[in-house]
């Protein structure tokens, strides 16, 4: 992780729907819970959350419906005013921007795809890329020409010129993300973007997407309810419930150390062993001998040599240098299940 | 309209509202028998003359104030002065008034030609018949230049009501406070008869077609902004959102999110527009408005009635080819073209139609009967139609059915039921209004009625509004009778429905005046005419909503019904109708504001109902008079409207339909 100052940071953010969201807030007791605020009348749409994302990180963030997923990275965005807390994007505070410094805010810095992919559907492909484009008063050729970049990048070639409606909906949600990518945005938020999807199609669409990241290196904050999706794509999970944050780690630290008893039964079914990274396991004091295993290597992909090696410690290496060793134990009982 | 909870619990102590109904009904028929036996005072039985509010003698003075002292009729005279202008160039263009720009008219063959294109354009060579075929008929039959008239009225109204009612919409959309404002203003305007438009309207824009153009205006203007609202308030949250996150301005959002998302409704409020200033432009010829509408009126006042049906032909075409057009255009898409298509193909459908309009304007030069249909060269076989229809009705059968009908419906039925609803002392006829709010739907629409029907005898004129309301329940009583059979007897096949929806939907784009005509070629200049026309104009909505209600009884119930072992009728009594009902008193209701209007137009026929003395008050400046008629026509259709659609709702709620 980098020492940099955080992208987005926020410290104690609520979101409270209802009549008088304010006054009630400054009102009620900290220890007040989602349940006791909905039999006020109120929604505790985000509670009390605190979360950083650094840059060029992918932090999803992972809950049931209603758990306030969406809620919260709308309120990164200043597309819902938060009731309380601070949050700020490079170190001005949104809450604090007048409308136009938001606008340009997100002229040119933020990207964001929806779920039902929210396209416009008079302006045909290309038009819905350059609508960003548009917006901030690009001239035609130049948003034309950056427009037609971004189609190709993400693969919708020779269809510049039809109209949403005429495309499936892996393709729609293509153009949701070129027209994201058009300004080039620093932060990209993604809501939900494949949940509308086949399973099949959203699988291509997280491929697809893995591809791009590791070419544009952007910040995201990525949201979906599907927790394999999750340790897919993530730096960081953050798991929401009730509009507050459960936890908020690596996949592998949730998988294996689980904060609460919620987040214990989202990992239960998960098969660890594709999760858990050899970095993770690795005792940094600890030595091994013989060949090191490289600390981004999952156990699943470990197995064979965990079974037939006959090692106690395995030294683990990132990149070239040693960074300790791993108990072969450890391994195993991730890979088998420990026994009890 | 307010919605209002219905499950609070009422005091223990208090009456329910079925009793306190039956209590009011009660009372009234006391009061009703006591009238006959002679022992009700005279005051109870109608009120005095004095203690009779001067309200037309108030609203004059209002008027006057804000006409002269505001200097509102200054402004309106000026305003008078912009709207002449352009009804003068739209008129020199379709008609070739004498005035700028001077390049009219166009002729006939060019715009045909133009109307067929846009109709293939719009929705292939169906349209495109229809288009072209109603302007060919409408020149070939002579009535062009009349039919022009309206056009260029309609022309420019119509646009002004879209641009009103669009910008109005986006108001009421973005401002609570105007919502709340101009909805009960709304809701009046739309039950508030035709003739009160008028008078003002002539008043303040003078006589004539800038006066018929305001009024026409005006009328059309409700629908659109209610369908602004409601597009706007339909686009959804994701694509506002992505509207944001692109960095849209306010203004951005409005012109290139909100607006564009919200074409349908936008486009179906424009449909509205037309259509409901077709309607209104055709009656315009009551304030002097030449056209087609004034055309028609001279021709039924004359009882000629040959030209009568060839002018209502016209109407119906124009309106059914406006109304087609229009709807076509709601759903139409964009489509794309494959790179590298060429400008002439892009724009292939514009470049033909420019092409031909060219063309046929250039043949209309040098030949006279391509630019126009002179005198004694049209086909119209007035005399010849007249003659068959007189014929056909002097027939000795048909003679005597529709002399018996009129006979027996009057001296039967309706002159009986006039005279007893005429019987009923004003406090009971109020009182039996309640108790139908009251039952139907809740103490606050009974208390309505109290204050709305109460107001109606303090105006003055209350036996002539019994008798407005007495044509009202006989025409769609008789409607009822005739149209839920129909209804019913087409929802058993989905063929059936669809063909009679169909007849029902055109009957609706017919301007009202229309269903004159078959009335008085009936039945002549007579009382039985006008039930007549309101019972045709009323029996459209009530049959077409029959047939919604029972067709979209979910299929699993007509299918428990049928694993149930029901037969037909018990299925339709005890499934089919029970689920129906909520819509089919949507279409009721429908069916009475419908009568409401028709029967002041009826007027002219000669009633001696609240639309004669409103015809009336057409002829002078009686303002005040005027907006006391219309509001008490107003109040009386709103005591229904409110009644019956709260019934719908609740209904609706407790069936858990959507």
């Amino acid at each position: 992780m980098s020492v940099e100052a955080p992208v987005i940071s926020c410290q104690n953010v609520w979101k409270i729907f209802g009549n008088d969201p304010a006054k009630f807030l400054s009102n009620m007791t900290p220890d007040m819970s989602f349940d006791d605020i909905r039999a006020a009348g109120y929604i505790a749409g985000v509670k009390d959350v605190s979360i950083d994302v650094h840059k060029g990180e992918m932090l999803v963030i992972m809950g049931l419906s209603g758990s306030g997923k969406s809620t919260l990275v709308r309120c990164f965005s200043r597309l819902h005013d938060i009731t309380g807390g601070t949050i700020t994007v490079e170190g001005q505070d949104i809450m604090s921007l007048p409308e136009k410094e938001l606008i340009d805010l997100r002229r040119s810095k933020m990207g964001m795809v929806f779920q039902s992919f929210g396209l416009l559907p008079h302006r045909t492909v290309l038009e819905n890329v350059a609508f960003p484009l548009e917006m901030r008063g690009q001239d035609k050729h130049t948003r034309r020409a950056r427009a037609l970049e971004v189609v190709k990048l993400v693969g919708l070639e020779g269809r510049e010129d039809y109209f949403p409606r005429e495309l499936s909906g892996g393709q729609q949600q293509r153009v949701g993300i070129a027209r994201s990518l058009a300004i080039e945005p620093d932060i990209w938020f993604l809501d939900e973007p494949f949940s509308a999807l086949d399973p099949l199609i959203r699988k291509e669409m997280q491929d697809e997407f893995l591809r791009l990241q590791q070419m544009l290196n952007k910040t995201i904050v990525f949201i979906t309810h599907d927790f394999d999706e999750a340790l897919r794509l993530a730096d960081r999970i953050a798991i929401m419930k009730d509009g507050a944050v459960e936890q908020c780690d690596t996949p592998d630290q949730i998988v294996l150390h689980p904060a609460t008893e919620y987040v214990r039964k989202f990992t239960e079914d998960i098969d660890k062993a594709r999760v858990v990274h050899a970095g993770v396991l690795a005792d940094a004091d600890a030595t091994g001998e013989g060949d090191p295993v490289d600390a981004g290597a999952t156990v699943h992909a470990m197995a064979r040599m965990l079974v037939n090696d006959s090692r106690s410690m395995i030294p683990v290496k990132r990149d070239t240098a040693l960074i300790g060793a791993m108990p072969r134990k450890a391994a195993l009982d991730i890979l088998l299940g420990a026994d009890t | 309209m307010t919605t209002e909870t219905t499950s609070l619990p009422a005091p223990r102590t208090a009456w329910s509202n079925g009793q306190i109904a039956i209590g009011f009904v009660g009372t009234a028929i006391i009061m009703t028998i006591l009238q006959y036996l002679g022992l009700l005072p005279g005051w109870l039985h109608r009120l005095p003359e004095t203690i009779i509010p001067n309200f037309a003698g108030w609203l004059d003075t209002i008027f006057n104030f804000v006409k002269d002292d505001l200097g509102l009729l200054a402004l309106t005279r000026f305003l008078t002065e912009g709207l002449q202008w352009l009804l003068d160039a739209s008129g020199n263009i379709f008609f070739g008034k004498r005035r700028w720009p001077f390049i009219g008219p166009i002729p006939w063959t060019a715009l045909a030609a133009v109307a067929a294109i846009v109709g293939y354009y719009l929705g292939g060579w169906r349209l495109a018949v229809l288009g072209g075929g109603t302007m060919v008929w409408t020149a070939l039959i002579g009535q062009w230049k009349i039919a022009m008239e309206t056009m260029s009225v309609l022309a420019i109204a119509a646009p002004l009501a879209f641009v009103i009612g669009l910008t109005m919409g986006i108001a009421a959309w973005k401002f609570a406070w105007v919502d709340k404002a101009i909805k009960p203003i709304l809701s009046v305007l739309q039950t508030l008869p035709f003739f009160t438009y008028l008078l003002p309207a002539v008043i303040f824009f003078k006589v004539g077609p800038t006066a018929g153009a305001v009024a026409t205006t005006i009328y059309a203007i409700p629908p659109m902004i209610l369908m602004t609202t409601l597009g706007l308030q339909k686009v959804s949250p994701e694509v506002v959102e992505a509207g944001k996150m692109s960095g849209c301005t306010k203004f951005q959002m409005l012109r290139h999110v909100y607006l564009p998302s919200a074409r349908t409704e936008i486009l179906v409020g424009v449909n509205q527009v037309i259509m409901l200033s077709l309607a209104m432009v055709v009656l315009t010829a009551f304030i002097g408005m030449p056209g087609l509408g004034a055309k028609l009126l001279a021709m039924m006042g004359s009882f000629k009635l040959g030209r009568s049906f060839e002018i209502g032909v016209t109407i119906v075409l124009l309106a059914v080819m406006l109304d087609r057009m229009s709807k076509a255009w709601v759903v139409k898409q964009p489509e794309h073209f494959e790179k590298g298509t060429v400008f002439w193909q892009r724009h292939k459908m514009l470049l033909i139609g420019v092409a031909a309009f060219i063309g046929f304007t250039l043949i209309s030069l040098v030949v006279p009967y391509f630019a126009e249909v002179g005198r004694g060269q049209d086909f119209s076989q007035g005399k010849e139609l007249d003659n068959l229809i007189k014929g056909f009705l002097n027939i000795e059968w048909v003679k005597a059915t529709t002399g018996f009908l009129r006979a027996f419906l009057n001296v039967q039925v309706l002159i009986p039921f006039r005279n007893f609803l005429l019987s009923i002392p004003t406090p009971a006829f109020v009182l039996l209004v309640a108790a139908f709010a009251l039952a139907l739907a809740g103490r606050k629409q009974a208390i309505y009625a109290l204050i709305f029907f109460s107001l109606v005898a303090l105006s003055g004129w209350w036996d002539r509004a019994v008798i407005t309301l007495y044509s009202v329940i006989s025409a769609v009583t008789l409607a009822a009778l005739i149209g839920l059979p129909i209804g019913i007897i087409a929802a058993r096949s989905k063929k059936w429905a669809n063909r009679v929806l169909l007849i029902c939907d055109t009957a609706q784009t017919f301007p009202s005046f229309v269903y004159l005509i078959p009335a008085i070629m009936l039945f002549g200049i007579t009382d039985i005419a006008v039930i007549f026309s309101i019972l045709i104009f009323a029996m459209v909505p009530l049959t077409r909503y029959t047939i919604e209600g029972l067709r979209t009884v979910p299929e699993e119930m007509t299918e428990a019904a049928d694993m149930s072992g029901a037969t037909r009728l018990q299925k339709l009594w005890n499934v089919q109708l029970p689920l129906a009902l909520p819509t089919m008193a949507v279409g009721f209701n429908q069916a009475i504001m419908f009568a409401f209007f028709m029967v002041i137009i009826a007027a002219f026929i000669g009633t001696q109902d609240l639309g004669q003395e409103l015809q009336r008050t057409l002829a002078g400046t009686d303002l005040g008079k005027n907006f006391v008629l219309g509001i008490c026509v107003a109040l009386m259709a709103l005591t229904f409207d409110l009644t019956i659609m709260k019934w719908a709702a609740d209904k609706k709620r407790a069936l858990g339909l959507p």
